[in-house]
């Protein structure tokens, strides 16, 4: 479904990805997972177009889009949350939600699929007269989540959700996160929460220092060497 | 009494003139943080727009009020896109010279094609008429170009609160990192920033033109009138503009009454209260 190809991506000259590669395929959930500075959200951020790769392919469901602007991607069905969840604080969160449809032209797919986020956070339908801001950190990184369900996508890419959240709260977004995996979503997660990342992924890529330097399925790739001596600390 | 009651009703209605002319002002630095120093050039090409239409041909000006905010809107996008769009990504200080070089562009184009003559609007179905209403006498081109900018800001506001558009804007002002990932089209957002922006101004130029004399010039002291109503509400704030630029009209015709000669300086006193007291204004965030 996606495949990233050999991308290199270079932020005012300081190389950040040097020939990254790896790929989803439709209904699996990857976890791309690495320590800070790593690249993992670079990665996401060429997918999703608001930074250009130097050279290497993206190519989602058989086109092109590495070159292409961040509303066409989107319109083919790939949404990004981001890190720090960017939460229209002023807004409302119903207001927030229905941004998160706005490539899609249909009013009665928007309403349906503000219902199917309402069912999935009650939460957030109690409150959704309130604004954005005025919610607790785990309440914003539901919206952050549901605004991007809000257009139903093909792919749907998590960067660092846990960031910022009290464990109990992890705990209860990864729970979350396996919901989506359950309900067939094709799910791309990037997290500094290794162990929990890992566990749920049907597989994952290890990146350091801007390379992927391993890859495999997700509880077997938390066995191997690699990822417990630098991540677990064993 | 009758006079207090004459100053409050000319001060609402220039301050609803006032208000329409801050409101661009305001939007476009709400969504993408930038002063456009050009936008008092923008109403002055609005105002020779209605004096060019009505006195060069058979149209009386009232009609020319389409032409001037559609002008205006062009305006707005073709400085954005040939101009603003290119010195974004420069540091601010090339922003801020980016803006004043198009005022200055625009101010002495403006020089150029039409001298610096005052020129006036001679005649028109408003121009001199006076509406009397028990015994306030109030210029009937003020009451209707005020009725106008209501007009307008209603209609603004509607499109910028009730609408699919509107929320679109309002979250690229708030986050345009964000509104990328939904899929807007950022850059689209601010290019409409500019042509509303552009549209209303040269629309308050068009009306200003009714009863006030048209130069090339004429957009300095206005843009410095937007800057201090745009204060006093907020930057980006749309509501802050309509209720400061009433606020500003008032205080102008109140003190002008009294010492004619500073009614101008009595606005940047307040510009400065709030500067010093309130830097967010009425409703900035």
């Amino acid at each position: 479904m996606l495949k990233v190809d050999k991308i290199r991506v270079h932020y005012e000259g300081i190389p950040a990805l040097h020939e990254v590669s790896f790929q989803v395929n439709q209904g699996e959930m990857v976890a791309i997972v690495g320590a800070n500075g790593a690249g993992k959200s670079t990665a996401l951020k060429a997918i999703i177009g608001t930074v250009n790769p130097v050279s290497g392919n993206i190519v989602f469901n058989g086109k092109n889009i590495t070159h292409q602007e961040t509303p066409g991607i989107v319109r083919q069905g790939i949404v990004y949350v981001p890190e720090s969840r960017h939460i229209f604080g002023p807004l409302t969160v119903e207001e927030n939600l229905l941004l998160g449809a706005f490539t899609t032209d249909s009013d009665k797919e928007v309403r349906e699929h503000l219902y199917h986020v309402y069912q999935l956070f009650p939460r957030l339908k109690e409150r959704y007269r309130q604004r954005g801001e005025t919610l607790s950190g785990g309440e914003q990184q539901m919206l952050a989540i549901g605004r991007g369900l809000m257009i139903r996508p093909k792919l749907l890419m998590l960067d660092e959700p846990s960031l910022g959240l009290m464990p109990k709260l992890v705990t209860e977004l990864f729970n979350t996160i396996a919901l989506l995996k359950k309900e067939g979503y094709t799910i791309l997660l990037v997290e500094q929460n290794v162990k929990e990342a890992l566990e749920l992924a049907d597989r994952g890529y290890v990146l350091q220092t801007g390379r992927t330097v391993h890859m495999g399925e997700g509880k077997k790739l938390l066995e191997s060497d690699i990822v417990r001596k630098a991540f677990l600390g064993l | 009494m009758e006079l207090t009651v004459q100053l409050l009703v000319y001060g609402i209605l220039m301050g609803l003139v006032f208000a329409l002319i801050a409101l661009g002002l305001s939007l476009i630095f709400g969504v993408m943080n930038i002063v456009n120093f050009a936008h008092g050039e923008f109403m002055m090409v609005g105002m020779y727009i209605a004096y060019l239409l009505s006195t060069y041909l058979p149209l009386d000006p009232l009609l020319s009020l389409p032409f001037a905010a559609g002008a205006g809107y062009l305006l707005g996008i073709v400085s954005y896109r040939l101009l603003i769009h290119h010195i974004l990504r420069g540091p601010m200080v090339a922003q801020l010279f980016g803006t004043f070089g198009l005022m200055l562009f625009l101010r002495y184009l403006a020089m150029y094609i039409f001298t610096p003559d005052v020129r006036s609007i001679k005649e028109g179905i408003l121009v001199g008429k006076t509406l009397s209403m028990g015994w306030i006498n109030v210029d009937a081109s003020k009451v209707f170009s005020a009725g106008v900018c209501l007009l307008a800001f209603a209609v603004i506001y509607w499109m910028i609160y009730r609408t699919k558009l509107g929320r679109a804007l309002r979250a690229t002002s708030i986050d345009s990192e964000a509104a990328k990932y939904m899929g807007i089209d950022t850059k689209g957002m601010n290019a409409l920033a500019w042509g509303i922006g552009g549209a209303t101004v040269a629309l308050a130029g068009a009306l200003l033109a009714h009863f006030y004399y048209v130069t090339p010039t004429v957009g300095m002291l206005f843009t410095l009138i937007a800057f201090a109503t745009v204060a006093l509400g907020g930057f980006g704030s749309i509501v802050g503009a309509f209720i400061a630029g009433i606020v500003i009209g008032l205080i102008m015709v109140i003190s002008g009454q009294f010492v004619s000669e500073l009614k101008f300086s009595f606005i940047y006193i307040v510009y400065f209260l709030v500067v010093v007291f309130r830097p967010r204004g009425l409703f900035g965030w």
